[in-house]
């Protein structure tokens, strides 16, 4: 069964061409302006569009995301809203793949079944887990590939030629490679090893490698975009948003613009 | 809960470092690795009678173990009821029961090459362990910390600095434990190559929950045989302290298939659990999910998002608890209550001048609750307590309490 995500990556291939796929955190600063934000993604030049469901404790990531993620809660985003945010932004597009990133526990908590029931009929098309490695894929890994949707996993520097079969193994839509050991959007990645790497991986799974953390410039995405399927653009994004907010926190009308400037400037990148 | 009566309490975790449904591995991919590669080099490290000794010799010269067990003779007198002991693990080279796990761990760094050790600490009982462990051996020490208990437990940081150690604060989230814990993670993930994440309670992915336990099991082992010594026969009663629960497991875990041994948990209650989020008891409190590398009981709101805990007890304020507690409560072979704030500093207060013994703030919560039992009982009902940890570090936060300027 195919996907938008599966639809997309082929489109993309014809067109000979990286994806540029693009990483924002529902609810920050607020519903309103990232309902806003998301929504103009695509005409900016997003390809993919990964939204960060907000999380208290994010062990995987820098102070920006998390400030984010912060930001989102206190605003009042919380898993219901975050679904019906996909649902509206489906209202207007009915292409452009969507991915929920984040962390377990949120989803645990919702229920994985009603997780998964109702993220479908919104109009999700995969997930990113950071905190479910294959030895946990029957919690939720399993069950999304059985609802027809991707369950797209992290592979790093440290997932060798031993251990890639394991982490492949149920990975479906496509593979996020993590240039750099530590947390998003701290280091910049160094190329000529995100180029031996996305090479080796190649060797593991027939599957679109997009490549992410720490890519902030359209001449970085444009120097990865020449061997990976895919650049990952997310700290840089959320750091517009909070550059553009006011002292109190608050959205102005510079917020969904700024992102989407960057969006469009990065997309470059991937287009020439 | 309709649970069938395993015959064994003592066998887990399984291969998957699960407890029942508690524990396992929910950690990111670049990890992963790392943890399974320690999972098989503690493995073989229990496997080489060398390490234990070599812990063995280090917990007896250095650490100061056994760790008496003592009569509580002035505090039995004066409840009336159950004859008291505490296991004095107070006593221990560093003020608490954390030591026992350090060694462990740090030997096991050394066994695996590793120069570079991290650490996360709440009251600072852990780092102040680790960084002593660290400067015994000549390694590097990074200790994170939340900029909130940096500032209730400043003599523990200046302990750490004087050891050798970097404290780094945590600044970010509530800026308690478990936001130290984030952070410590963040620098493993990080720094995968050189460093050794020493975990300072029975939680985390696996096989830290085990690991951790096995290393504290001392504690329980220790008692059993003191007691048989002392009175003949096993104690009526375990009672200890729970923050993430490593004392407490490690006392418990070895009398956990005598089942005439009643064993009890005591959580920090803070304000009281009707005030929802001023308290730190995730068992009595809480309910499961899956944070910083477990499933576990868990303090948190309906969207899943974590509560900072909140205890007079720096070293109990996290919002979650080992996993094999998680399990032992649903299988209910461990009773867990709590004890809040106020009784706490009573415990804390009478223990002074009863025993002239100054308790942590931690133990204190567990003598809390024998002063709620112990009169209740028959005077040959036997009865121990864990105390975890000596006082000094509190007296701040105590005096600040008791309007005492210092």
């Amino acid at each position: 069964m195919s996907t938008r995500i599966d639809r997309r990556f082929e489109a993309l291939k014809k067109e000979g061409r990286a994806a540029l796929v693009t990483f924002i955190t529902a609810g920050d600063p607020d519903y309103d302006t990232s309902l806003k934000i998301i929504t103009g993604l695509p005409k900016a030049g997003a390809d993919v569009i990964e939204i960060g469901m907000p999380f208290t404790d994010p062990m995987a990531d820098g102070p920006a995301i998390q400030a984010a993620g912060l930001r989102a809660l206190a605003a009042g985003q919380n898993m219901k809203k975050t679904l019906k945010l996909v649902k509206e932004f489906r209202k207007g597009d009915n292409e452009t793949p969507i991915v929920l990133m984040g962390y377990y526990n949120p989803v645990y908590v919702y229920g994985v079944e009603k997780f998964l029931k109702d993220a479908k009929s919104a109009g999700v098309d995969g997930f990113i887990i950071v905190d479910l490695p294959p030895e946990e894929d029957v919690e939720f890994c399993i069950p999304a590939l059985n609802a027809g949707l991707n369950f797209i996993r992290l592979a790093t520097p440290t997932t060798d030629d031993k251990r890639a079969p394991t982490v492949f193994r149920n990975t479906s839509g496509f593979v996020y490679y993590v240039s750099v050991l530590g947390i998003t959007g701290t280091k910049a990645p160094d190329i000529k090893s995100v180029k031996a790497n996305v090479n080796r991986l190649r060797k593991h799974t027939p599957l679109p490698i997009c490549v992410g953390f720490g890519v902030k410039t359209a001449e970085q995405a444009r120097a990865i975009a020449k061997d990976a399927d895919g650049v990952v653009v997310g700290s840089a994004l959320v750091s517009a948003v909070e550059k553009s907010l006011t002292k109190a926190g608050k959205p102005t009308s510079k917020t969904a613009k700024a992102v989407h400037a960057l969006v469009a400037e990065i997309a470059q990148g991937v287009r020439t | 809960m309709n649970v069938t009566t395993p015959n064994s309490f003592r066998t887990g975790p399984d291969e998957n470092g699960l407890f029942g449904i508690y524990g396992g591995r929910f950690v990111a991919e670049t990890l992963m690795p790392l943890i399974l590669e320690l999972e098989q080099a503690y493995k073989d490290a229990k496997a080489d009678p060398s390490f234990q000794e070599e812990l063995d010799s280090f917990l007896e010269h250095y650490v100061g173990r056994p760790s008496p067990l003592y009569f509580a003779e002035r505090m039995t007198e004066h409840l009336g009821g159950a004859k008291i002991y505490f296991k004095r693990d107070e006593l221990n080279h560093t003020g608490a029961h954390k030591i026992n796990n350090v060694m462990g761990q740090i030997l096991l760094a050394r066994r695996m090459g590793k120069k570079r050790i991290i650490a996360e600490t709440g009251a600072g009982q852990h780092g102040v362990a680790t960084a002593t462990a660290c400067a015994r051996f000549g390694l590097e020490c990074i200790v994170y910390m939340g900029e909130v208990d940096m500032e209730r437990q400043k003599p523990n940081v200046f302990r750490m600095m004087l050891l050798g150690a970097k404290v780094v604060p945590a600044k970010s989230g509530s800026r308690t434990l478990k936001d130290a814990l984030n952070e410590a993670l963040r620098d493993w993930v990080a720094n995968v190559e050189d460093t050794f994440y020493c975990i300072g309670t029975v939680a985390g992915p696996a096989p830290y929950p085990e690991m951790v336990r096995d290393f504290q099991s001392v504690i329980g082992r220790e008692t059993k045989a003191q007691m048989l010594k002392r009175e003949g026969r096993l104690p009526d009663s375990l009672i200890a302290a729970i923050g993430g629960g490593s004392n407490a497991m490690g006392l418990f875990h070895p009398f956990l298939d005598d089942k005439d041994v009643e064993i009890i948990g005591v959580e920090a209650a803070g304000l009281g659990l009707k005030s929802k989020t001023k308290h730190a008891a995730s068992i009595s409190g809480g309910k499961p999910g899956v944070l910083h590398g477990n499933r576990t009981y868990l303090l948190m709101d309906d969207d899943g998002q974590i509560i900072e805990g909140h205890s007079i007890s720096a070293g109990l304020d996290y919002p979650g608890i080992g996993p094999e507690h998680a399990w032992l409560h649903d299988m209910g072979r461990v009773q867990y209550l709590s004890a809040t704030d106020k009784e706490a500093l009573e415990a804390f207060q009478l223990c002074c001048k009863l025993e002239g013994i100054i308790p942590a703030l931690e133990p204190s919560h567990a003598l809390a609750q024998v002063m709620k039992i112990a009169p209740n009982k028959p005077k040959d009902h036997l009865m121990v307590m864990n105390m975890c940890g000596r006082g000094d570090k509190d007296i701040f936060t105590v005096a600040d309490i008791l309007g005492v300027k210092l």
